[in-house]
């Protein structure tokens, strides 16, 4: 029989080892941090966030794994749900647009590092903190990759030769927006030149499906008229003369939209302005992107800019990210720490340059990186991409309360019902009425 | 050694070892033995999730309270439900009876090709059922899109107008359906087939002498003959089809204006898309009694028959 001598000496070299071990700072001493991003369409985006990530893991001694989610298919938000239910997942993962405040009571606050964030980068746009703060409070960081706005990607040459307006003019690259031309840049003009563009055999191509591009455009449509579905203290507001207007105005405009709009998704606008079918679209320049390399002839004629005004104001979509840690989460301080480092105005700028100028940062501070002035061709197409004129960055179905807005967005309320009273040949009231009806649906806790 | 251990053992003892030794070697022991590995991953990857569904169905929006039978009370009063389940009965049975009608058909074409062509054209017509129906589908997207349908480009040099597909809601529904048919007729003509090989060559003969004509003999020979695999497949492909999710979401999304959801669509679009979960839960699970009551009668049917044979 074998016996093992615990001896004096030792015994006293294991007890300092074991003290000692929290101390010592192996390569990885700040643990590890798991974290799903959200895959970003523009070829190398996140090559450049792998690497600024990397960056940070190796001086914060963290061991990082990093996961690029597709949107595609839903994919982005499955996982989110499944990672709530399960309790169980990354650490920190990117939330589009609504399920940041769906996820409220599953996130960690974070109003310890976006406060300090804003006192450096400037106030935040008001759809983000509507968005991104419940009951008061942060619940998640705004996100740069994947946050954009969808103001009116248009083609110079046919504005100019069917509409009489030069749109480099109204919105120049590199200085302010003509104000003389922009206070006639309204929803009722807007209403003639898509006549126009029409007759002359390019329609504008917005979309009545139920995907995000249709919900936004008709969103801000909605919004410059003052029609509210469900105020900010989730009243149904639907019958009002304002959503009476903004009907009206919808009707009158659909007859100049393809014919097929109601089946169109988030790809088919792009297709359209890609083709050279139609003059007018309204979403970020990815359009604009891709027909660089596969129609770089329409792409030289398209510039983006503001959405028109309408009596109550000029409110260009906006669909903002976040990045969200979840309150089970392993390594909370690494995932604040890497999401603080992620919005510093030198690593933004970064990721705006990687996004070819898609990305627009939430913080006001931050929209005057040099890419938007420089990209193109056309040099200048996307200065005005980035909102800093006169308008309100909006999403479709604010005010109300998000966990009844995200309701009406994600079964396109607004869309249907303008699909009604065209396709479907109802009139208004009978619209309206199944509008209150679809929102009382929603009102349940 | 072992013999005598067993010769020590108290009397009670050696008889329990004994039928213990009886109760493993039985067949239905063995055989329930082999089965347990699947009966557990059923369990785990079925019958879990189906009882984790009934638990999430009877949650508050924020899955925080019971409300028992709250979510379906809430549901029935709400019309766009009831359109969804309109919706999905006509685009399952009408899914359904095209294929099955398709696939009889066709498969009495196959049976009659001479066998040495035979095993070419089963190939040829298992094609879509092989390809996963997401890929298939996006193909068929191709060809209804909006706006470059490639159907719409043949009409139009053929001096007609494009068909919005899937902008009106009848076209819409008639794509879905469509495609759920192309999909799906292959199971049916493989099934049919097989039944039609196995029916007996003496019967025909019999029927022959008899003076049967071609109707006839499908009638009063072929149809009896191939009662119960038609049962079985059309209960199959109901439920398949009830539950169908990816021709749906991929063509139409349910659009327009909800006219094309069925079930899983519309499941998805509450419970993941709105932020529903224990509402999209209940949607899934009205799916169950239906199915349940169609199971029922079509079983009920086949072991009536098999009794009185």
């Amino acid at each position: 029989m074998t016996s093992t001598k615990f001896s004096r000496r030792r015994f006293l070299v294991a007890s300092a080892a074991a003290v000692a071990a929290p101390y010592i700072r192996t390569s990885h001493a700040a643990g590890k941090l798991s974290v799903g991003f959200w895959d970003h369409w523009v070829p190398g985006a996140n090559n450049v966030l792998t690497k600024l990530c990397n960056d940070w893991a190796a001086k914060e001694r963290v061991d990082l794994t990093i996961d690029y989610i597709t949107s595609q298919g839903n994919k982005l938000l499955l996982t989110g749900t499944a990672e709530a239910q399960a309790r169980s997942g990354h650490d920190v993962l990117t939330l589009p647009t609504w399920y940041a405040s769906a996820q409220a009571k599953n996130l960690e606050p974070m109003d310890d590092i976006v406060k300090p964030l804003i006192a450096e980068n400037g106030n935040v746009v008001a759809v983000t903190e509507y968005l991104g703060k419940q009951d008061g409070h942060w619940v998640a960081v705004p996100a740069t990759p994947g946050s954009q706005v969808k103001g009116p990607c248009a083609r110079i040459d046919l504005f100019k030769k069917h509409v009489g307006l030069d749109l480099t003019k109204m919105y120049p690259a590199g200085a302010p927006a003509d104000k003389a031309l922009t206070d006639r840049w309204t929803w009722d003009n807007f209403l003639l030149a898509a006549e126009k563009c029409f007759k002359a055999g390019y329609p504008f191509g917005l979309g009545l499906g139920e995907t995000t591009d249709s919900v936004d455009w008709v969103g801000s449509l909605f919004a410059a008229y003052g029609a509210e579905l469900v105020d900010a203290k989730g009243n149904i507001t639907v019958k009002s003369d304002a959503t009476r207007q903004a009907l009206e105005y919808a009707k009158r405009l659909v007859p100049f939209l393809p014919p097929d709009v109601f089946a169109w998704d988030d790809a088919s606008n792009n297709k359209w302005l890609i083709a050279g079918k139609g003059a007018l679209i309204m979403n970020p320049p990815s359009a604009w992107a891709v027909a660089k390399r596969d129609n770089p002839k329409v792409a030289e004629q398209l510039w983006t800019f503001p959405a028109p005004r309408g009596p109550k104001g000029r409110y260009t979509p906006g669909l903002p990210f976040f990045w969200g840690i979840w309150k089970f989460a392993n390594n909370k301080s690494a995932g604040k720490s890497l999401l603080t480092y992620l919005s510093h105005r030198a690593v933004v700028e970064q990721l705006v340059a990687a996004s070819g100028g898609y990305d627009i940062p939430s913080f006001s501070g931050l929209r005057d990186f040099k890419i938007w002035a420089e990209e193109g061709p056309p040099k200048g197409t996307l200065y005005h991409y980035p909102p800093r004129g006169d308008e309100t960055v909006w999403i479709a179905m604010s005010p109300a309360p998000t966990a009844i807005a995200m309701q009406m967005y994600a079964q396109a309320t607004n869309t249907k019902m303008i699909a009604k009273i065209t396709q479907g040949g109802e009139s208004i009231d009978k619209a309206i009425a199944w509008a209150a009806s679809e929102l009382e649906g929603f009102m349940r806790a | 050694m072992a013999e005598a251990v067993v010769r020590d053992l108290p009397i009670a003892a050696r008889e329990r070892r004994r039928s213990m030794r009886a109760f493993a070697r039985r067949k239905s022991t063995i055989a329930f033995v082999m089965a347990l590995p699947l009966i557990l991953t059923i369990a785990l990857l079925v019958a879990y999730p189906a009882f984790y569904s009934i638990f999430l169905a009877t949650l508050n929006k924020s899955m925080e309270r019971f409300v028992g039978f709250a979510n379906f009370a809430f549901l029935f009063k709400r019309e766009t439900f009831w359109m969804v389940v309109e919706q999905s009965v006509i685009f399952a049975v009408s899914a359904v009876f095209f294929k099955a009608l398709i696939g009889f058909c066709v498969a009495h074409f196959v049976h009659n090709v001479p066998t040495r062509g035979q095993r070419k054209w089963r190939g040829m017509l298992l094609v879509p059922w092989v390809i996963p129906p997401a890929m298939s589908t996006l193909a068929w997207l191709w060809l209804f899109d909006p706006s470059y349908s490639a159907f719409n480009w043949i009409l139009q040099r053929i001096g007609l107008d494009a068909v919005p597909w899937l902008g009106n809601p009848y076209w819409a529904r008639f794509a879905v359906i469509l495609v759920n048919v192309w999909f799906g007729a292959p199971f049916f003509l493989i099934m049919y087939l097989a039944a039609l090989k196995s029916v007996p060559e003496q019967l025909y003969e019999a029927a022959a002498i008899d003076g049967a004509n071609w109707w006839q003999k499908l009638w009063f020979v072929t149809l009896p003959m191939m009662r119960n695999i038609i049962a079985i497949t059309v209960l199959f492909s109901l439920i398949v089809t009830f539950a169908n999710f990816d021709i749906v979401r991929v063509l139409t999304s349910g659009g327009p204006v909800d006219q094309t959801h069925v079930f899983a669509t519309w499941a998805f679009k509450l419970g993941i898309e709105s932020g529903d979960i224990p509402l999209g839960a209940c949607v899934s699970l009205f799916m169950f009694p239906l199915l349940a009551l169609a199971a029922i009668f079509i079983l009920r049917g086949i072991t009536r028959r098999g009794n009185e044979a």
